[in-house]
């Protein structure tokens, strides 16, 4: 499989593919290094984050010939095909004009963020972030599969929250970043079903599949779900109304996020969307009434919210929204002009805002405020911010020589063509009022920031920052300044990139884009916003109290509230369920199993048996019966917890010899070894546990688990007992494994063949669980003896009498006599394991059990001094192995753990085989030995600490030494 | 023999599912442990029961029972053995850090418990 990969890869990153996955995955692996440049300075940050920008960037651009020539750069690797997943990419005009405000922009605000950001911030996790959002959004603008588009979509949720949080000690800064992530991330998810739905009407998840099937996707009754789940992802995610409430809270996020996130890059998601959507969604009533309205909607409101607010931050980011809802509008037409106007206003707008979000960044760095009603006069203060913010602000407000002017007087051509709702004049006159109050507040800002007397109360003298602030912005003033003069310049690329956003549903429209377009009614609505606008300025004041005075809803309260809400309910239900009483969950999910089986079992058909019952003789039964009667015993005795330790061990013996007698020998065996050590890790825990069970449980209380016991009892029966009457009804796979366990695994014990061999993924799982089972314990053990456990355990004293001779000679004898034997037997098991009955897992429980012999017999102190290797080196090394083992296999090109065997012959003996399947096994034995022994060693470590009395001699009476035990250090002449 | 392996199932089951419900660490372990038995043989009982033919081939035999449970029964064993030392040792943590092997959480503190 990964050899597969690797070819096919190869083959697509010759030639100039190359550069598409360069430029999306350059962010991603870029992002590793701010954070360990950290260390080397903030200089350091940011150059290298600045940087890997630049090589994307350049990347880009090294695709600008084909992109002008309107050819489709597209790049494939095949990820998940049967999904319809592809790691797909794809670069045509629209796509590449994103990918350069992103990239572009991204350069500046690195060069910006440089100085912003104080020393008592962390500038690697800034970068970092910053740099995975930038991979994210160039990844989604490059996206030539949906369902790739949505994995880049929903990383950019997460990077922004991050972000926007990024000043974690705010209490603004987190929840504005949980307010944004709850919204983009609901929108994401009503947009994952709406693209799954496209999927399924176009057939493919490829973007260029999609585009080409225009009549199909809007002929299809499911066109309007998945429409209104796209939009809401798109609508969300670019702050259309009613979602625009987040991104005015976003804005506790520094100031170079603001001015990245939400002017040029994330809000502009969802207008990409649209915009890539465009030739397959729009044109529809639907489309037009929904988008449009939204549009509309939300140009105005956010106008006139942005006029009356303070903060110059919170102001931008309302004329943010403002402006979105100006693109989405000329989207929402649905005509080529339209579409080519947005496009248009798309890249002023990125100009402009970014400036102003870095001018209003300067001033709140340099006179540590932001709030309009604080400032003023700051024009003679720093006249070089004046003059950027001014120009920006004033292209913001449509004033001509300036490219807001431009792309502003395409969407009044527009509105003047659009007819909402039967009533021609809605879209004229919305949109006027619309840029009237854009002017306003585009006024207000220069005024109110500016303009006015200089005031000696500003909480820190401001003046100009260093040119390393300053410049970023200026170049997107430059830009401004030379578009709004020679807009012909702008002219081919934006036609291009209209191309690709149209596709082949429509023409580019022949319009030039000009300054002077004569008498047109456009013009005379852009004097009456300017004008307008500097009318609401000179009555600002009574304005802005009315506007105080007047009760209106507050998005943030809305939205706490039905967050509370939810999660009340959630606790109230989890509350209820959850109250602490295990035993109740215990019987809440046994009478749902046995109710929910027992629906089942009414309502579903059951065939006739088609096996025979076959005849039990005398030894079966008298195993049933002990089986059945420890059992009961068990049950019935269970207070007294020494004689339930040894019930439990009578049913565990009756299953193993059940299991020989069923023919299953490698079941027994296994069985028969996990039985010895379960009953000494039992007892390894009763010796600090109550010896007894206290009766405490009323009489009805019993009754009624008795009576689930029944039922849960009868239920396991009667299912056990109609399934073994009945044949699969389907061939079973075991058929397969029966026939090929020699041929192809070399073995003749089928289930050891299938453990090794047939299913070695599963096990490989397994013993890795196993290992984490014993680390686990060990981690629980090593934490009780450093917490108060650890004294409560010194000062224990024993509840039982002790034993005098503790370590009786002649079991340490005994144990070590029988050691070799007992290794000898665990190779034995191990060796014949892929032919007979055994293998790894049973040779390493026999192991197992055998060292644990030594603990028992000679002591812990005199065993762990013996022993070499630590027993999270062995499980790790049984791991390492078998992994190893797995891939091995891949350098001669064949899947994770395709086993291979050979006979091979050393002369004096007969010949024997060689596995890789064995060494897996060898890995198999090393994990099972190293899990079982941490575990029980765990255990004893907390005996050891209550029985300090321990020797390091393995026998208390030893007649070898001189003195006996009472003193240990005396000289010792052992074996002597 | 049906009988006798499903009506076996069936009482440790049943047993399992009482000392489940117990109030104490101790039995709810061992009813644990119980269930494990009547789980692992359950799912080995789902190769259908066969006697003296053991899943190792020979070449004078045709008749084999079905491997595949069994393999999966083999880990499953030796995977609750884990579990049930995980689930002792949180029992065993959980009684020596506060002095009570209550299953649930107790409402208030209770007059101390009485070592026998």
């Amino acid at each position: 499989m990964p050899s597969i990969l690797l070819d096919r890869f190869e083959l697509t990153l010759l030639g100039p593919t190359l550069s598409l996955f360069f430029i999306v995955a350059l962010p991603f692996l870029g992002a590793l290094l701010p954070g360990l440049m950290n260390a080397a300075g903030r200089a350091a940050c940011a150059g290298v984050t600045f940087t890997v920008s630049l090589a994307a960037f350049v990347g880009l651009l090294t695709n600008l010939p084909q992109v002008l020539r309107g050819e489709l750069v597209t790049a494939r690797v095949n990820w998940m095909p049967e999904l319809g997943l592809n790691f797909t990419l794809m670069l045509d005009g629209l796509g590449f004009f994103f990918a350069l405000l992103i990239l572009g922009i991204g350069l500046l605000i690195i060069a910006y963020a440089r100085h912003y950001l104080s020393r008592n911030d962390n500038m690697g996790e800034f970068f970092t972030y910053l740099l995975l959002f930038q991979g994210a959004m160039v990844g989604i603008v490059l996206s030539d599969n949906i369902l790739l588009l949505l994995v880049f979509w929903e990383l950019t949720s997460l990077s922004s929250f991050l972000l926007i949080g990024y000043w974690k000690h705010l209490p603004a800064g987190r929840q504005g970043a949980r307010m944004a992530l709850t919204v983009t991330g609901m929108g994401g998810l009503a947009m994952i079903a709406g693209m799954l739905i496209l999927g399924q009407i176009a057939g493919s998840y490829d973007l260029s599949v999609i585009l080409q099937n225009r009549e199909l996707i809007q002929a299809d009754p499911l066109y309007l779900p998945a429409l209104i789940l796209i939009l809401l992802g798109c609508f969300t995610k670019s702050a259309q109304f009613p979602f625009h409430f987040w991104l005015p809270h976003a804005m506790a996020a520094p100031t170079p996020v603001s001015a990245y996130l939400h002017s040029a890059t994330m809000v502009k998601a969802g207008i990409f969307l649209m915009a890539r959507m465009w030739p397959v969604l729009s044109g529809t009533p639907e489309w037009f009434a929904i988008v449009t309205t939204a549009g509309l909607v939300t140009m105005v409101l956010g106008a006139v919210i942005a006029l009356f607010k303070h903060d110059l931050k919170a102001l931008l980011a309302f004329s943010t929204v403002s402006h979105l809802g100006l693109i989405t509008m000329l989207l929402g037409t649905g005509t080529a002009f339209g579409a080519m106007a947005a496009v248009f206003h798309i890249l002023n707008h990125a100009t402009f805002k970014a400036a102003l979000f870095m001018s209003a960044g300067i001033v709140d760095h340099e006179a540590h405020t932001r709030d309009i009603r604080r400032l003023g006069g700051l024009r003679t203060l720093m006249p070089v911010t004046f003059v950027i913010a001014t120009l920006a602000a004033l292209s913001m407000a449509g004033i001509p020589l300036l490219n807001g002017f431009l792309s502003k007087e395409m969407m009044l051509e527009e509105a003047t063509h659009t007819v909402l709702f039967n009533t021609p004049w809605l879209v004229p006159v919305l949109a006027t009022v619309g840029s009237l109050f854009s002017a306003a507040y585009c006024f207000r800002l220069i005024g109110h920031t500016f303009l006015g007397k200089v005031r000696d109360d500003y909480p820190s003298k401001p003046h100009d920052p260093n040119p390393g602030m300053w410049l970023p912005p200026a170049i997107l003033v430059v830009l401004v300044v030379v578009i709004g003069v020679a807009p012909f310049l702008a002219e081919p690329f934006v036609k291009t990139v209209t191309a690709s956003l149209l596709g082949e549903a429509a023409e580019v429209p022949k319009a030039y884009f000009k300054i002077w377009h004569g008498l047109v009614p456009a013009l005379f609505m852009s004097i009456a916003a300017v004008v307008g606008g500097l009318i609401l300025m000179v009555i600002f004041k009574p304005l802005s109290n009315a506007w105080e005075a007047a009760p209106r809803p507050e998005a943030k309260v809305i939205f706490e509230g039905i967050i509370e809400a939810a999660a009340s309910a959630a606790r109230t239900f989890t509350h209820t369920l959850h109250n602490g009483a295990f035993s109740r969950y215990a019987m809440i999910s046994f009478v749902a199993i046995v109710a929910i089986g027992y629906h089942a079992w009414v309502t579903g058909t059951i065939g006739d048996a088609t096996r025979a019952v076959q005849a039990a003789g005398p030894v079966p039964i008298a195993g049933w019966a002990m089986l059945v009667a420890a059992t009961g015993a068990l049950v019935f005795m269970h207070r007294n917890r020494f004689l339930a330790l040894i019930l439990i061990g009578i049913v565990g013996l009756m299953v193993s010899v059940g299991f020989v007698y069923l023919s299953a020998p490698d079941l027994a065996m296994t069985q028969f070894t996990v039985e010895v050590v379960t009953i000494i890790l039992l007892l390894l825990a009763l010796n600090f546990l109550p010896k007894t069970t206290p009766s405490e449980s009323t009489i009805l209380r019993r009754a009624r688990d008795t009576g689930v016991a029944i039922a849960g009892g009868l239920a396991a029966f009667a299912l056990a007992y109609h399934y073994m009457l009945r044949d699969a009804v389907a061939t079973p796979i075991s058929e397969f494994h029966l026939a090929n366990s020699y041929k192809g695994g070399g073995g003749t014990n089928v289930v050891n063949v299938i453990l090794v061999d047939f299913r070695g993924f599963d096990t490989y799982g397994e013993i890795i669980v196993l290992g984490i089972a014993a680390l686990l314990i060990y981690a629980l053990t090593e934490a009780l003896l450093r917490g108060p456990v650890r004294a409560r355990l010194l000062n224990r004293i024993p509840d039982q009498p002790r034993a005098g001779d503790m370590h009786p000679m002649m079991m340490v004898v005994l144990t070590r006599v029988i050691m070799p034997v007992v290794l000898l037997v665990g190779f034995y098991i191990f060796l014949r394991g892929h032919n007979e009955p055994g293998g790894g897992f049973i040779a390493g429980l026999v192991v197992s059990i055998g060292v644990v012999m030594q603990y028992m017999a000679s002591g812990f102190t005199w065993t762990s001094a013996r022993l070499k290797y630590p027993y999270h080196g062995v499980i790790g090394a049984g791991v390492l192995v078998a992994g190893f083992t797995g891939i091995g296999s891949w350098f001669v090109t064949k899947p994770f753990l395709t086993s291979d065997f050979t006979y091979v012959r050393i002369p004096p003996f007969d010949k024997f085989e060689l596995a890789t399947a064995a060494l897996f096994d060898v890995g198999v034995f090393l994990a099972v030995v190293g899990a079982v022994m941490l575990s029980l060693e765990s255990f004893s470590r907390l005996a050891r600490r209550a029985n300090a009395d321990e020797t390091e001699h393995p026998m208390d009476i030893n007649p070898a030494r001189a003195e006996g035990s009472s003193d240990p250090i005396a000289p010792v002449k052992e074996g002597g | 023999m049906e009988l006798l392996v499903a009506s076996a199932i069936g009482v440790m089951t049943a047993g399992g599912i009482y000392l489940v419900l117990r109030l104490r660490t101790f039995p709810v372990i061992l009813g644990i442990s119980l269930l494990t038995y009547a789980v692992n043989v359950f799912l080995f009982s789902s190769g259908r029961l066969t006697i003296g033919a053991p899943p190792v081939l020979s070449d004078d035999v045709t008749r084999y029972t079905d491997p595949l449970p069994q393999a999966l029964v083999l880990t499953a064993i030796v995977i609750s053995f884990g579990m049930t030392a995980v689930a002792v040792m949180i029992g065993l943590g959980a009684f020596l850090g506060s002095d009570d092997d209550h299953i649930d959480d107790q409402p208030e503190p209770r007059e101390t418990e009485g070592q026998p």
